[in-house]
């Protein structure tokens, strides 16, 4: 019983931690438009090309947050959860 | 003449040493501390001995020796670049000093106004630590800005800053700050609490996602090649065909460009918040209002 109770926690975490990443779709999607729009700028006006490259790179370091948020998430299930929560169970056990 | 250039020499060799001998350090230590196993973990800073203190135990990490390592490097760096400075530049090293220094202040100038001229040092030492500390990776050894703790030490040092350039005009002007439309008072709260954190976690997010890939990376090639090459006999059937060179690339990317760039955005969000918190107009009327 106790090694379904464990096995359970330790897939829970896994999975928690794969859907948890699915949160890298949003940056993916907003940096691929920041570039395009980098882009088109750099396209339209080449003498403006260092000023465009930084500003792109901050714009897309910002919006990369929310899907680095995922990833710390998805790293504390998969690292720190498991040993935590089998603890919790194991004390309620006693 | 002759005593004061072998003095010069000697000192040279001097600092030298300290940008080299900090690194060799570094690299005994984890040779001499990591245990021996042959598969490839993923693990935290490694706690080396426990400081014990009357509120609460000090743990001396990995991350923590590493960044002092760093320190002594960058100061190693900046004595050695600014050893025998003279008023006309005629040495190479005295050009790249040079260098850094105005553009650091072109920077600081550009982005923060006049008034903040001062920061310039500060921002300096920001992206020489941060991006020093990501470079470590490149010896092997631990990067001190892959631990959340050291992120999140200079995180909070950048909000006390933003804070006291906040209060310049006292509390009631920092107050108001908040609530400029008053409906969305919370929501301000929130997202000042929430810059810090996200300070910190961006730095460290991005320098920990490029470890954790590339050691995800290097043990899928070691399974790939140990299949391969696995039915050869003897010393062939061992050969480390895929992990020649293919992770060099990916080295280069997460650890030299993505560290790099991770300073620089730390580097540029600190001038950023600092310069966009401080209440500039208020507090150049109220100057004015005093001085007359």
């Amino acid at each position: 019983m106790l090694e379904l109770a464990i096995g359970i926690i330790l897939g829970s975490c896994a999975l928690g931690a794969g859907v948890a990443m699915i949160a890298g779709i949003g940056p993916g999607i907003g940096e691929g438009n920041a570039v395009a729009k980098a882009c088109e700028a750099i396209g339209r006006q080449p003498e403006c090309k260092g000023n465009v490259t930084t500003t792109m790179l901050m714009g897309c370091a910002v919006a990369e947050t929310t899907g680095l948020y995922a990833l710390v998430i998805a790293i504390l299930l998969i690292f720190v959860a498991p040993g935590r929560l089998v603890n919790i169970l194991m004390d309620t056990i006693k | 003449m002759e005593n004061n250039k072998e003095r010069f020499k000697m000192l040279d060799t001097v600092y030298m040493l300290m940008i080299i001998l900090p690194i060799v350090c570094g690299i005994i230590i984890k040779i001499l501390t990591t245990p021996q196993s042959d598969d490839i973990a993923i693990s935290g800073a490694r706690i080396f001995f426990t400081l014990k203190l009357p509120i609460q135990d000090l743990p001396i990490t990995e991350s923590q020796i590493n960044s002092w390592l760093v320190m002594i490097s960058i100061i190693g760096l900046c004595l050695f670049l600014t050893h025998g400075i003279k008023e006309k530049a005629d040495t190479k090293r005295q050009h790249v000093a040079e260098w850094i220094v105005e553009n650091t202040e072109k920077l600081v100038n550009g982005n923060m106004g006049e008034y903040f001229s001062g920061f310039a040092p500060f921002i300096a030492a920001i992206l020489a630590l941060s991006a020093f500390s990501s470079l470590m990776a490149l010896f092997g050894l631990y990067a001190p800005t892959s631990d959340v703790n050291v992120t999140a030490g200079w995180a909070i040092l950048v909000f006390f800053l933003i804070t006291y350039y906040k209060m310049k005009c006292g509390p009631v002007v920092y107050a108001k700050s908040f609530a400029d439309p008053v409906l969305l008072a919370p929501l301000n709260i929130i997202s000042e609490i929430a810059t810090p954190i996200s300070m910190a976690f961006r730095h460290y997010g991005n320098v920990l996602s490029g470890s954790v890939i590339s050691v995800l990376l290097a043990s899928g090639l070691q399974g790939l090649s140990a299949i391969i090459l696995g039915k050869l006999p003897g010393f062939l059937g061992e050969f480390p065909l895929f992990q020649i060179g293919i992770p060099a690339v990916l080295s280069i990317y997460f650890d030299v460009f993505s560290g790099v760039l991770q300073a620089y955005i730390f580097a540029m969000l600190t001038m950023l918040y600092v310069a966009g918190g401080f209440p500039a107009d208020e507090y150049f009327r109220r100057k004015a209002v005093k001085n007359n």
